[in-house]
């Protein structure tokens, strides 16, 4: 078990390289630098961007400063999935540092949630771990907890605490021997080529026959396009936390050691580069 | 005030805007388009006359907050928060469907919405 830990500590600590830029449609009094900066994946882009914002600010007036996003590429970024589901999503397969830019106009409401604060953050990060437990336990874990323990798995995702939130979060990682497994997996695949934001459905980890189901079963079932025969090109590949995993990987693992802070899990299912 | 069902022709009545894009988006025949939703209120906030909707599975529920907005005649500086299982508040992107399937029980989605912060 002690391989299984180093994995959460990995997870925990990736990390992608950025450099924002601010966007050519911005004014500005003078000319402003970019800004470069290591992104946790496992955070969200308004939680760790006060410097970015900082940074841009220097050069601009006041009043044409409105609420900061960010886009990539014409894609505006959604602040509340993970950075590294952004980025998986969006910019595999690219050259790194990451190009990010930065707006403080012209705010896309229909693309992106508003986020005026960490308090958004905070509730937003809240809701998914309940909507998780729901999935896992009925939700009797995250009930069971007090409100301070709600506050130090946030505290933990806020100030990067890896201790301090797996402290608390391994708690949401139990499970009865005898089920072996979750009730239900929180999961969310995203594909680049769906107009909906993701698929979410009841998925059990463990087969009415007993055996343990597997990524390649999840995908089978909720999303077959992302999966090929064998003699044919690959055309998607199948990403979390910017690896492509065993398809032969059960997803009770996956669940619990590669899932997000969020406790979800997230997949990106993006179309193969061609070579 | 009941939970009885309405179909969407009754309650054209009171907000006309959902009707009409429940009709353009399904058509007579594609039922499985829509689900059910049961909108019960928390606390102190209005009920609705009309509790059970027919929504089409993609409507988000920020659409179906503003929709609720609307239809209490709440002022644009009062929240509405909607809750799934009385725990937790869906993200406002998060598409009615979804939610259906994953915490939908006897053939309807069942949501609570108040205008202060009920759970969590």
């Amino acid at each position: 078990m002690a391989d299984d830990k180093d994995v959460l500590r990995d997870v925990w600590f990736g990390r992608i390289p950025a450099c924002f830029t601010l966007s050519p449609e911005e004014t500005t009094e003078r000319e402003a630098e970019p800004y470069y900066l290591l992104l946790p994946r496992v955070s969200y882009l308004t939680l760790v961007t006060d410097k970015v914002k900082k940074h841009f600010l220097k050069v601009m007036k006041a009043e044409d400063v409105e609420e900061m996003w960010f886009e990539y590429e014409g894609t505006p970024l959604k602040w509340h999935y993970p950075i590294g589901v952004l980025f998986d999503l969006h910019a595999s397969n690219t050259a790194l540092p990451w190009s990010v830019s930065v707006h403080f106009k012209s705010f896309p409401e229909h693309d992106l949630l508003h986020c005026t604060s960490n308090s958004v953050i905070e509730a937003h990060f809240m809701s998914s771990i309940k909507e998780a437990d729901a999935l896992k336990h009925k939700s009797q874990v995250i009930n069971d907890m007090q409100k301070k323990d709600h506050k130090q798995l946030w505290m933990g995702l806020q100030n990067d605490k890896f201790d301090q939130f797996w402290a608390m979060n391994r708690k949401l990682m139990e499970y009865p021997t005898e089920e072996g497994g979750f009730r239900y997996i929180p999961f969310r695949i995203y594909q680049t080529t769906s107009d909906r934001p993701f698929i979410q459905k009841l998925f059990r980890p463990v087969s009415a026959e007993g055996h343990a189901l597997t990524l390649g079963d999840l995908l089978k079932e909720l999303c077959p396009a992302s999966i090929c025969a064998e003699d044919e090109p690959k055309r998607f590949q199948v990403m979390v936390h910017g690896i492509e995993p065993l398809l032969e990987t059960p997803v009770q693992w996956l669940s619990e050691h590669l899932s997000h802070p969020d406790n979800f899990l997230h997949i990106s299912v993006i179309p193969a580069p061609s070579d | 005030m009941s939970d009885n069902a309405e179909s969407p022709t009754e309650n054209q009545k009171d907000e006309p805007s959902i009707q009409q894009t429940v009709t353009e988006q399904t058509g007579l025949s594609d039922e499985k388009k829509k689900i059910d939703v049961l909108l019960k209120a928390v606390g102190d906030t209005p009920i609705m006359k009309t509790k059970k909707w027919s929504v089409e599975k993609g409507r988000t529920i920020q659409s179906l907050s503003q929709f609720i907005s609307r239809f209490l005649k709440l002022e644009p500086s009062e929240q509405l928060f909607i809750y799934v299982n009385q725990s937790f508040a869906p993200s406002p992107d998060q598409e009615v469907g979804v939610l259906f399937e994953c915490f939908g029980s006897d053939g309807k989605l069942v949501l609570h919405y108040c205008k202060s912060q009920a759970w969590g």
